[in-house]
């Protein structure tokens, strides 16, 4: 696997199985025996009928290897309803502290005259208008129409940082339970009683609003499919064993059949998917839907804003390209002291190539007590500071440098000029420096390099997605050379450059013609038709609230890169359905080598020669199996539940890889698996 | 030379054959359906039927218009057999009883070719040739008809329409099955079959006895009745009768032309598909699985275990000796694999688990290489529920030849494979369970068992062949066995056509390197697992108590 | 088209039309072709093959006979508890196979007797046919080939293996008072390969072997 960086959270990883969590949701567990909630997992349901079955046989004809099977069918169906009240458990938890945030407020709401009136926060309606002071809880979802303020969202975010939020623009919106920590605003309210984003968070983290999604319900109904036609080789083979001489007792053929039918991944298979959804949570992304997240395991096409995501958020200093005459040295130095006080990340930026490239120690601020610093402003354009003994150094654009130098009585040379169009032809930024001494006439020592610095490890991770099949789009309002530059610097498989809103929406659309599935993020109000539109719309949440209710997905932590793993979660959702469906089904083989010489090598000798495993005896046979089978859930809990792992390769590699594991596994564990139960089963007397 | 090199001798033959026809007659095949021309004689001829050759139908109406004639293909060759005391050339034979009629008439039409009758005793030359033969020509008319729809479902996009039924009937009869049947017909009668319309010639044997030979237009039924993968003997001896199969040569030329039609729609899929190596795929699953088949049944009946075949010191009990026990394990395990169901052996009297390996090939599904058009049809079924949980495995939505497998697509996939397990083992349990159908038995203990799974796993899956010991003519074999042939034949029909309607309409995706290749070793080493595993697990246990227990 | 009629019934109808129109193509015109062809061109093959001796059809070359005859008691034929005559090979010929056609070679009744292999008629015909064909041709039980003791599937089998034939060759040569080496070379004469060296089995043919013993007299 390659190393990861830290500008990524590490690879998608779900928590850990807490063994106290399969105490505590034992209860849930027992709950879900009601043969309501059992039916809609057929083949459950089919085990449970079997257990009821099987007791009441075994009350009427009691026995310690009837009452043994009885106890582990039993143990079978709770296994399944743990696995699923542990996913489900993990959900509650996080709910709980979500509704913590949603405790009863109350609002003051304005009035048509802009008096206030006390109303509670749950009787707010669609557009009404709310004051929310310093203090101050949001009593619900809504965008911010007047002021601006700073907000603790760690409620939701779990970011403890306070994020501003200001009326107009792309910060405008604001969820309720949120705290306002200074200043004053007023909140349109948008979204109605019980539909607020927390509400929807709590409802999708507890799994209540869960719907199957359609590989889901695809499965189901293979696996409904498979246990019918196990339910028919189960109960035609007790004609055949009667004409045999060997009729079977019930509660073998049920012993048996539940053996057979897809228990493990019918077990299973509803705690994959809240885990799946779980999983998303943990990475702080909101699926407003199960398809969603499938979808995402899908995409072809993925399409990434340039600024945040593939590049840093700032541009950086790549160079120092002084003029004709002046030592690099000193252009580097010069520079540097001009941006000492520049805290903006351009600037750090500059004094860090002055040391990388040219050994200049950093100057602390203390060391130029008198200095003067000129702080860049929007209408200066420029820089700069003011040294002791009269020297003035500037840097910035270069028409403003250019003017202050000629200002100052110095004659801008063609020289600069070229290199400037150098830079920018190249999509890169440069930044003039000049400097005056004691009134002597300016000059301009040279021109500082500024340019998208591509995040680490982003080439590789593209190189990931092109082996994944994904097809890599960025979007930019740069100039096409610039975009061009940036893409094949970070290895993007194409561009969009200049891009407008209108530009995304049709680049959207042209893919989706060609049948594929696109991702994108956005958080502007402009992004949210192409967020609706996009198969995968990941929402920031720092956006606004229309771009939230545009896309299906949101991301608390506002970082776009998490497209990425939102992609890999998809992914593993299915391989962990995928793999553990064919680890279920290959178990059978053994399980078969198991009973069947149980039942019959008694009337027909040959077929003890099936007994490869050697068990010990026809009961203890039947037993092993049936425990295996109810073990092996349990055993899978916590891969059910952390996801099979995703390596991004070809899909050949990884099926190649996963068929290894989980088929020839899942052929090979049971015969290890029943012989050592069988070893520990014959010690029973009355068994053996 | 060995008998081990002749027998590979004979099967490389028999391959060289094959190999040389597939990609001709694949490519003429796919020209065929994808044509837009009609000759002058089909022309007349949609005039005469009263179709519209030109006609783009949507799946309900193709599945409608087929439905109809195989409805009406069985009541006419009811009518036809129940009236055979009216009717010319009945060798004086009667009607046909109500009950073997149904039974003869669903196995037909439903390509099957069970026979609860004996030719020479029941069926006049009339019935023979105008009615049962032409069900061999139209039986695998349709469903070629069924597997071209199919592989148009794949190849068309945001369309409805899967082309028009009549028309495919029409060219699968003239333009593919009639020419090579004719070729086959004169190659039989000049390896020496028969092709007359004696009623019988006596002859006085050297010992003095009295023998009635009797004739009929039987090479031109037998070309068509291995072509078609019908299996129906002019004979009850079948392709063991010597005016069926006189000698080596014709033997060989049996095999090759009941694998010739399955095996060529491969490479006519791949080239439609516009993917030849899609078709080489299923090419190579159905080689693979009919080669494990056949190295098992000609090991084991080469080395004859059982206390009979021990005692005689080899097997051949129910075998020819022109054919040996070489030629007749490879036609056993073809006729078995394609749905076909005429035997040049009695697999009753195979070593127990040489037999057994014959109803296991039956219960794969008949897709090694299956019978024509249902052999594909069945395998792309089976290749789209791999598909399915390979493409789970690396994580994506499953889609095969660029269309999405959605739940609609798993719903009709699942139905179908459901449907033969789920008739083949309730007719075997309720005939195991009910007294009466037992006493059809000839011989006891396990295999029994195995005759009666033979006949419901034979009909189960359109094949035809028997365990013959087990006495059919009776009420409950024909009627139940009678249900079941068009049970399994016209459900999965229908469940295909829509499964090909649900494909039209889709869009194509886009195949990236995330999509699962399935064309590869890999892929196909999976969908010959999982046909195995499937098949082995549904019925293990029913072989358990028939072919293991005799033979372990 | 008749527009009154529903679509579905027009459907039918135009099914029927169809079934008929193709019966007459494939269920008249194919077989009557074919048998045209086959008549002009091959007629004996198309006819059955048939063997002649002198101007009397003595059956058909593909068709396998018994040579039996019927055991005579106090000069009457002996029936068994059907009802059927009881026979026992005539020693003068040649042998073939077991039979299951009807009371064995009827082509009026082809089959074969699919007995399973462990059935215990099987067993027990088996070892009876053994002792039976080991005292016939006195040989040794273990030299008696599997094909004298296996039933063919069609019932029909016109050949039997060449070790077979030379089991009988003593029996043959000492009934027709021939030399054995006369009798062994006829029946290395009759002797056909495999097809092409390795279709199928090597065999003779039991008809023509014993229309050519005849010959040879004896």
């Amino acid at each position: 696997m390659p190393s990861t960086t830290p500008t990524f959270r590490s690879r998608v990883h779900g928590g850990l199985l807490d063994p106290k969590m399969l105490l505590t949701s034992l209860p849930d567990a027992a709950r879900k025996l009601d043969p309501r909630v059992m039916v809609r997992n057929p083949v459950m349901f089919v085990v449970e009928v079997g257990a009821v079955l099987s007791t009441a046989l075994a009350i009427q004809d009691p026995s310690l290897f009837g009452w043994s099977v009885v106890v582990w069918l039993w143990l079978t169906v709770v296994f399944a309803n743990l696995a699923e009240a542990v996913a489900e458990g993990r959900g509650k938890a996080q709910a709980a502290t979500l509704r913590r945030a949603k405790t009863e407020n109350v609002a003051r709401r304005l009035r048509q005259d802009g008096t206030e009136e006390s109303i509670a926060g749950a009787q707010l309606m669609l557009g009404d208008r709310v004051v929310v002071d310093a203090g101050e809880v949001i009593p619900g979802d809504g965008d911010v129409v007047e002021g601006v303020a700073s907000v603790d969202e760690s409620a939701i975010t779990g970011e403890s940082a306070p994020v501003i939020r200001e009326s107009g623009g792309d910060r405008s919106s604001v969820t309720g339970g949120t705290k306002v920590l200074s200043d004053r605003i007023v909140v349109q309210i948008t979204a109605k009683p019980g539909e607020s984003f927390i509400d929807r968070m709590i409802s999708l983290v507890e799994g209540a609003s869960r719907q199957k999604t359609p590989n889901e319900i695809a499965l189901n109904i293979l696996l409904a499919s498979l246990t019918i036609v196990f339910l028919m080789a189960t109960v035609t083979l007790q004609p055949f064993a009667i004409y045999s001489g060997a009729q079977q007792s019930l509660i073998v053929l049920v012993a048996l059949l539940v053996c057979l039918i897809p228990t493990t991944i019918g077990a299973l298979l509803s705690a994959i998917g809240i885990a799946g959804m779980d999983r998303l949570v943990q990475h702080n992304v909101l699926a407003m839907s199960g398809r969603a997240v499938e979808a995402a395991g899908d995409v072809n096409t993925l399409l990434l804003d340039k600024t945040g995501t593939i590049t840093l958020g700032n541009r950086q200093a790549a160079e120092f390209l002084a003029v004709d005459g002046v030592d690099p040295e000193a252009l580097a130095d010069a520079a540097q002291l001009s941006s000492l006080a520049d805290v903006t990340p351009e600037g750090r930026s500059i004094v860090v190539l002055a040391k990388t490239a040219h050994g200049l120690r950093e100057r602390a601020p203390g060391e130029l007590k008198t200095a003067h610093f000129v702080a860049f402003t929007a209408q200066i354009r420029m820089s700069g500071v003011d040294l002791d003994g009269g020297r003035q150094i500037r840097k910035g654009a270069a028409a403003a440098v250019m003017t202050w130098v000629r200002d100052n009585g110095g004659h801008p040379t063609d020289e600069v000029g070229a290199i400037v169009d150098g830079i920018s032809t190249a999509g890169g930024t440069p930044l003039v420096v000049a400097e005056c001494v004691n009134g002597t006439a300016a000059r301009a020592l040279g021109v500082v390099h500024l340019k998208d610095v591509v995040k680490d490890g982003m080439r590789e991770r593209f190189d990931e997605m092109r082996r994944m099949g994904i097809r890599t789009v960025m979007i930019t309002g740069d100039n096409p050379l610039t975009a061009r530059d940036i893409a094949e610097e970070a290895g993007l498989d194409d561009f969009l450059a200049e891009a407008t809103p209108e530009d995304k929406m049709a680049l959207i659309k042209s893919e989706q013609e060609g049948g594929r599935l696109v991702a994108m993020t956005g958080d502007g109000t402009n992004d949210a038709p192409a967020l609706a539109q996009a198969d995968v719309g990941v929402a920031m949440n720092t956006g606004t609230s229309a771009a939230k209710e545009a896309g299906n997905m949101v991301d608390l932590d506002s970082n776009p890169t998490k497209l990425i793993e939102i992609v890999e979660i998809g992914k593993q959702l299915l391989i962990t359905r995928g793999a553990l469906t064919t680890f279920s089904i290959a178990n059978d083989v053994a399980k078969y080598f198991a009973i069947i010489p149980a039942l019959f090598a008694a009337v027909y000798p040959g077929l003890d020669k099936l007994n490869i495993m050697g068990l010990s005896s026809p009961d203890s046979a039947i037993l092993s199996a049936v425990i295996f089978n109810a073990l092996i859930i349990v055993a899978l809990v916590p891969l059910s539940l952390k996801g099979v792992q995703y390596r991004p390769v070809s899909a050949d590699k990884l099926l190649r890889r996963n068929l290894g594991i989980y088929g020839l596994g899942g052929l090979i564990a049971p015969f290890v698996g029943i012989k050592i139960i069988d070893l520990l089963v014959s010690l029973i007397p009355g068994i053996a | 030379m060995s008998d081990t090199t002749a027998g590979l001798l004979q099967v490389g033959l028999l391959i060289a054959a094959l190999a040389a026809c597939y990609r001709p007659l694949g490519a003429y095949m796919a020209r065929v359906y994808e044509s837009e021309h009609d000759t002058r004689a089909e022309r007349v001829l949609y005039r005469v039927m009263g179709v519209d050759s030109k006609a783009d139908q949507r799946w309900p109406s193709y599945a409608r218009a087929l439905l109809a004639f195989s409805a009406v293909s069985v009541l006419s060759l009811y009518a036809f057999q129940r009236l055979q005391a009216h009717l010319p050339m009945n060798l004086g034979f009667p009607g046909v009883a109500p009950d073997q009629a149904f039974n003869t008439a669903t196995s037909f039409v439903s390509n099957t070719n069970w026979q609860s009758y004996s030719g020479e005793s029941t069926m006049g030359h009339l019935v023979q040739m105008s009615g049962l033969a032409v069900q061999n020509f139209v039986s695998a008319a349709v469903g070629m008809a069924v597997a071209v729809a199919l592989i148009r479902g794949f190849v068309r996009s945001r369309t409805d329409r899967l082309g028009n039924f009549w028309v495919d009937l029409v060219r699968s009869s003239l333009r593919i099955l009639l020419p090579i049947s004719v070729v086959g017909a004169i190659t039989l009668v000049a390896l020496g079959a028969v092709q007359n319309f004696s009623s019988g010639t006596k002859v006085s044997t050297l010992a003095g006895e009295s023998q009635t030979i009797t004739g009929g237009p039987v090479a031109s039924q037998e070309a068509i009745k291995e072509l078609g993968t019908n299996g129906g003997g002019f004979y009850n001896a079948n392709s063991a009768h010597p005016f069926e199969n006189p000698n080596p040569f014709s033997n060989l030329l049996e095999i090759f032309l009941l694998l010739l039609i399955p095996v060529c729609l491969t490479y006519t899929f791949g080239r439609m598909v516009k993917d030849k190596r899609q078709g080489y795929a299923l090419l190579a699953a159905m080689t693979v699985l009919w080669g494990a088949i056949l190295a098992g049944i000609s090991i084991l009946e080469a080395n004859h275990p059982g206390t009979a075949l021990n005692l005689a010191g080899a097997s051949m009990e129910g075998k020819e000796t022109r054919f040996g026990v070489a030629a007749s394990s490879l036609f056993a395990t073809s006729t078995t694999g394609t749905s076909t169901g005429a035997v040049n052996s009695f697999h009753d009297s195979f070593t127990a688990l040489g037999g057994g390996l014959t109803i296991f090939n039956m219960g794969l599904g008949e897709v090694a290489p299956g019978g024509v058009g249902s052999g594909l049809y069945g395998m792309l079924v089976l290749a789209i529920v791999t598909v399915f949980v390979a493409g789970l495995m690396v994580g994506r939505t499953p889609e095969y030849l660029r269309k999405k497998i959605t739940p609609r697509e798993i719903k009709l996939v699942s139905l179908n494979i459901l449907i033969m397990p789920v008739l083949a083992l309730a007719g075997t349990g309720l005939a195991m369970g009910l007294p009466k159908p037992k006493e059809s038995i000839l011989n006891p203990g396990p295999h029994g068992l195995s005759e009666v799974l033979y006949a419901f796993m034979s009909a189960g899956n359109n094949n035809g062949s028997a365990f013959a010991g087990l006495s059919v003519n009776t009420g409950f074999y024909n009627t139940a066995l009678g249900l079941i042939m068009l049970a399994v034949r016209f459900v999965p029909i229908v469940l295909v056509l829509a499964l090909a309607g649900s494909l039209a309409r889709q869009q194509p995706v886009p195949a990236t390197a995330g999509t699962l290749p399935t064309h590869r070793t890999l892929f196909v080493g999976m969908l010959v697992g999982v046909i195995i595993v499937v098949a082995g697990l549904t019925f293990f246990p029913a072989l358990a108590l028939g072919p293991l227990a005799e033979g372990l | 088209m008749d527009t009154r009629t529903s679509p579905a019934v027009q459907q039918y109808l135009a099914a029927l039309r169809t079934l008929l129109a193709l019966t007459a193509i494939l269920g008249l015109a194919y077989p009557l072709a074919m048998t045209g062809i086959a008549q002009a061109a091959f007629p004996g093959n198309a006819d059955g093959s048939f063997l002649r001796r002198g101007d009397k059809t003595v059956g058909s070359d593909l068709i396998g006979q018994a040579f039996t005859r019927p055991v005579l008691v106090n000069g009457k034929p002996k029936t068994d508890s059907d009802g059927n005559p009881v026979v026992e090979p005539d020693p003068m010929y040649f042998q073939s196979r077991p039979s299951a056609a009807g009371t064995g070679y009827d082509p009026l009744s082809t089959s074969a007797s699919n007995l399973g292999p462990e059935n215990k008629a099987l067993i027990d015909a088996t070892r009876q046919r053994r002792a039976t064909a080991a005292k016939l041709d006195g040989v040794a039980p273990s030299s008696v080939p599997p094909d004298a003791l296996l039933a063919s599937g069609s019932g029909l089998d016109p050949h039997i293996s060449p070790a077979y034939a030379r089991v009988q060759v003593p029996r043959i040569a000492r009934e027709r008072h021939l030399s054995q080496a006369r009798v062994r070379t006829l029946v290395n004469q009759q002797i056909q390969g495999r097809s092409l060296g390795f279709l199928g089995e090597s065999r003779v043919n039991v008809l023509e072997l014993n229309l050519a013993l005849d010959e040879l007299g004896g």
